[in-house]
């Protein structure tokens, strides 16, 4: 436990000291978004309709651009392997590393999405249960990335690799997110969506850090 | 099991075991796809475009069977280093692809006489569209490295990864189609298909299975060839 909070401290001094990077995924969440309304016209009716879609796909962007620096950095210099040789598990440094990743991007994006909502003319009602959603979802993003970040590393084209591997796997969690928000705009309960998308991040709490701690090792072999 | 890891032994079984597999696929695929085409009646609604289905349901069984095939042989080759489980895997890959891809290409020739629509967004069709995207990144990391070992070891990860994530998938992706579909699409599934249907169906489905099982034996085969003509080049530039 106080290998993880060590691991979560280092991560998020080292982004808050090139704070550009985090700034960067948000900005890009909401630059894209703004694109949407040039592309399908600014009629509030069409916008207010297609709003929860249009977060959630965006949003999973913004965190599929920031994947690539998640581990090549430590790769580069070393320390991903000092983190090997420590007695912490691999996998609780990577938990620890996936939880600096969300606070560092999944966190501002979600502060992000109500501005998003406003500008496409989102009801209200549906705000609080996109929230609701994206603090379960976006951890779920960060999980799977991971996986994909630790797989490619190394590899020729490692950047391009990503989004090819993890993108389908971000289907589930697009799914349910939109479905909830869906769900309370049209005055139905949330409830079984979200459910799913904390089953989702339950499972992937345990299969990720396993499988990307395994891809980790093979990578420093 | 380790047995067969020496390439030699399993050239030499595979050698033995290639021409009963080759022919017996020639003749069931023969077989089954002369009775899909002559013997198989019609169906009363759909009339002749229902002989699609002799070609698209098998090779979505395939397609399916071959990640499941590959997600095993990744296991092997994670938990015994075995060998020749990485290059069932690789080959394994491109094979279910292909089946994959023959399936999508099928449901959209099939679709267009029956849903008016090459494609439609219904929750098998769309399954099956992320199982092919699932393919197509396990061959590009498979070929990513510059050290084979390596692609073999991250590409056996994924595949255990994807094999746990693509039930996941279909149940979201039913999920979703049940919600945003307003006319329920035609089923084919479920113990209502009339006898005179069902065995074309079977034996064209033996058939590609036998297909399978011939090519990745081929495919082995010809990695091993061609990892043995590797060495025989680096021994002889060592040695001029």
């Amino acid at each position: 436990m106080k290998g993880l909070v060590i691991v979560i401290g280092r991560d998020l001094r080292l982004a808050l000291r090139q704070s550009a990077d985090a700034w960067l995924a948000v900005l890009f969440f909401v630059l894209t978004a703004t694109l949407f309304p040039f592309g399908v016209g600014p009629e509030a009716a069409t916008l207010r309709q297609i709003a929860p879609g249009v977060i959630w796909v965006v949003a999973l962007l913004a965190v599929l651009l920031s994947l690539e620096r998640l581990f090549l950095a430590d790769f580069e210099d070393g320390s991903l392997e000092q983190l090997l040789l420590s007695p912490l598990p691999l996998e609780v440094a990577v938990l620890g590393k996936v939880a600096a990743h969300w606070l560092t991007t999944g966190l501002p994006l979600i502060a992000a999405a109500p501005l998003l909502a406003l500008l496409f003319h989102m009801e209200p009602a549906g705000l609080l249960t996109l929230l609701l959603a994206m603090l379960l979802g976006t951890p779920v993003l960060s999980l799977i990335g991971a996986v994909g970040a630790a797989l490619t590393l190394g590899a020729r084209r490692g950047g391009v690799l990503i989004p090819l591997l993890v993108l389908p796997l971000y289907i589930p969690p697009l799914i349910f997110g939109v479905g909830a928000t869906e769900s309370a705009l049209s005055g139905l309960s949330a409830r079984p969506d979200l459910l799913l998308l904390g089953a989702l991040l339950l499972v992937m709490l345990l299969v990720a850090p396993l499988a990307a701690a395994a891809a980790l090792r093979q990578a420093l072999e | 099991m380790h047995r067969f890891a020496n390439p030699a032994r399993f050239t030499r079984i595979a050698d033995r075991v290639l021409p009963f597999v080759a022919v017996a696929t020639a003749a069931a695929l023969g077989v089954g796809f002369y009775m899909a085409l002559f013997v198989a009646p019609p169906d009363y609604q759909q009339g002749e475009s229902v002989r699609i289905m002799y070609v698209h349901v098998p090779s979505a069984w395939m397609a399916m069977f071959i990640y499941v095939a590959i997600a095993v042989a990744s296991a092997v080759a994670l938990i015994w280093r075995h060998p020749l489980a990485d290059l069932a895997a690789k080959a394994s890959s491109p094979i279910g692809a292909g089946f994959a891809f023959l399936t999508l290409v099928t449901g959209s020739l099939w679709g267009r006489p029956m849903w008016g629509t090459w494609w439609e967004w219904d929750g098998r069709l769309t399954s099956m569209l992320i199982l092919f995207f699932l393919y197509l990144g396990h061959m590009a990391l498979m070929h990513a490295f510059d050290d084979q070992q390596r692609g073999y070891r991250a590409a056996a990860i994924l595949a255990l990864v994807g094999v746990i994530n693509i039930p996941i998938i279909k149940f979201s992706v039913d999920w979703w189609a049940t919600l945003h579909q307003p006319a329920s699409v035609f089923r084919l599934d479920g113990p209502t298909i009339h006898p005179s249907m069902l065995w074309p169906l079977l034996i064209t489905a033996v058939g590609f299975k036998l297909y399978y099982v011939t090519v990745v034996l081929l495919r082995i085969k010809s990695e091993l060839i061609a990892a043995r003509l590797r060495a025989l080049d680096l021994a002889r530039l060592k040695a001029s």
